[in-house]
């Protein structure tokens, strides 16, 4: 089912010809409401009379997530707090949580594009949905609560960590629906394996996101639970999940570009690429009041097809991504950067030690081990000062990113140089 | 009253004491005692060697991380109920004992120990007749 055939039918120019409205629309009320914007369109040379349209678009600059650390916390926000009902956070590069602020409005439309997303996965409001995202500052939790609600589909918020009470309730309340990261699914679906209650499930779909995966992965899921795992990309700044989904067709995601304004670009010149090109996913919020973003660099790589899908569908498509232009981690659902590692272990004392990250799945859930090279100046004779200085790193990290983490001491020059650079990440996640 | 302990911080993984142990023979330096304290990931040895600033340069130029203690060095006789005189001593100060390992050559018997507090230790030991070594006695 079409959650709203007027809008995700539309033709290409009555698409482009509503985005380039909105655009203007855009444009003169950041301008007048975020001083961020106005002094960067005055610094480029640009009033918002010089965009007329969507042909103006590449006239403007660029939005950047060190931007949104910058104006923290509310520097960028486009009303006053009084119309912002809620805040999510998710982590920046420095510690400094990136904030997003939204409307009433902003919420309903990040229902409505939630629930497109549901209705692309095959899901109504006749199915039992659960919720197994975090529920917290974290927008998986609520944004997807608040989509499945806004369809009318019966919404059981597990959140995470129960995962056999999750299980039972499954098998109990015939969930047909689940909402989650896949590496959780994946491990979901080996603890119905082990419960042995594979044959008393009557999950349909899944929506998985905030997280990097394969196709390879979602067959082994598709396979292991008998069910339709759709995609669903999202990233806070912009809104959260529900940016875009793949349809039962599975040939890209569906942006809702009635509300989000898609552009690839190269990601070294920064001019826009053709379709099918690979570059760096930039987004426009055309109708978000809380915090507009223009540009914004999701630092995402991947290829965009603008003609209409099998499925019915008009709205352009994303293909599955294939990277990072930067060095963030996606651990758990989490942003992680290893400057973040790197600040909190300045907080220890003095200079920062060399260290390596490096990232794992075991059982299906992401782990992170950091190997600090112990140096003398933190350096004790007795292995209990040792321990607690393990402790104490494990503590702190885990402060800087949300996430529990362990600490190996490893002796000086234990760790890899190349070319004189530190190593500072090994992924052995194998996402196939 | 104290004597230089040597640590050196090693990886649970193997040809590291070889290691450190060749670095050692390079510079012509005895080991008077050791003692390995291990965890599952790294282990922390301890030595008091004959020239223990010259062990430290040679190991830090290898790429060990290395440390100086000061610890005591308390000689015992070689027959039963020595070593109580000693625990006997630093119980009754309350002195708590972080660690301690044995030394014996030929002619020199002592008990390494690294005291919580080291100098409180130390007086408490001669005060109860007890001897101390130094370093140039030890490594005689």
């Amino acid at each position: 089912m079409i959650w709203n055939e007027t809008k995700e039918c539309m033709s290409r120019d009555e698409m482009s010809n509503l985005q380039g409205m909105r655009l203007v629309k855009l444009v003169d009320r950041v301008y007048h409401n975020v001083e961020f914007y106005r002094k960067k369109m005055q610094a480029a040379g640009l009033e918002p009379g010089d965009i007329r349209g969507l042909e103006d678009l590449t006239k403007l600059p660029f939005t950047t997530k060190d931007d949104l650390r910058d104006t923290y916390p509310f520097g960028m926000f486009a009303v006053p707090n009084s119309q912002i009902v809620r805040i999510h956070a998710s982590s920046g590069t420095t510690g400094k949580a990136t904030v997003v602020g939204y409307t009433r409005r902003d919420i309903d439309m990040w229902s409505e594009c939630v629930a497109r997303c549901i209705s692309m996965a095959g899901l109504g409001r006749e199915d039992i949905i659960q919720v197994a995202y975090g529920y917290g500052l974290f927008t998986g939790g609520l944004g997807g609560h608040y989509g499945a609600e806004k369809m009318g589909a019966t919404v059981v918020p597990m959140s995470t960590g129960n995962t056999k009470k999750l299980v039972n309730m499954m098998v109990d309340f015939g969930v047909t629906g689940i909402l989650c990261t896949p590496s959780y699914l994946m491990h979901i679906a080996e603890t119905i394996e082990e419960m042995g209650v594979r044959d008393k499930i009557k999950l349909k779909a899944s929506l998985n996101g905030a997280e990097p995966w394969t196709e390879k992965m979602r067959d082994k899921i598709e396979e292991m639970l008998g069910i339709h795992a759709h995609d669903i990309y999202g990233l806070s700044e912009i809104m959260g999940p529900g940016v875009a989904t793949d349809c039962h067709y599975h040939k890209g995601l569906h942006v809702h570009e009635d509300y989000f304004l898609p552009e690839i670009v190269d990601r070294d010149t920064f001019q826009p690429v053709a379709d099918g090109v690979t570059g760096e996913l930039v987004i426009s919020t055309l109708t978000k009041e809380g915090i507009p973003l223009i540009r914004y660099r999701t630092k995402d790589l991947t290829s965009i097809d603008h003609t209409p899908c099998e499925c019915g569908r008009t709205t352009a498509r994303i293909a599955r991504f294939t990277g990072r232009s930067d060095d963030m981690l996606i651990i758990r659902g989490v942003n992680v950067f290893p400057s973040q590692i790197e600040a909190a272990l300045l907080e220890m004392g003095g200079t920062t030690p060399h260290y390596l990250m490096i990232v794992d799945r075991v059982n299906n859930l992401d782990t992170l081990e950091v190997q600090v090279e112990v140096e003398e100046h933190f350096f004790s004779d007795e292995i209990r000062e040792l321990e607690n200085l393990t402790k104490k790193i494990e503590h702190v990290i885990q402060q800087a990113i949300g996430l529990a983490v362990k600490v190996k001491l490893v002796e000086p020059k234990a760790l890899e140089r190349s070319m004189g650079k530190s190593v500072h990440v090994i992924d052995r996640r194998k996402l196939d | 009253m104290y004597v230089k302990q040597i640590s050196v911080f090693m990886e649970n993984r193997e040809g590291r004491l070889e290691q450190v142990t060749e670095v050692l023979k390079q510079q012509g330096i005895n080991i008077l005692s050791l003692s390995m304290a291990d965890t599952t990931e790294y282990g922390m040895l301890r030595m008091v060697v004959s020239d223990p600033e010259l062990a430290r340069n040679a190991l830090q130029e290898n790429g060990f991380s290395v440390r100086l203690t000061d610890v005591l060095a308390v000689r015992l006789e070689d027959k039963a109920g020595e070593l109580y005189k000693l625990t006997h001593i630093l119980c009754a100060k309350g002195i708590n004992i972080e660690y301690m390992y044995a030394l014996a050559s030929a002619d020199r018997r002592a008990m390494i120990v690294k005291a919580s507090d080291g100098e409180a230790a130390g007086n408490a030991i001669r005060d109860g007749g007890l001897t101390l070594y130094g370093n140039e006695e030890l490594c005689r």
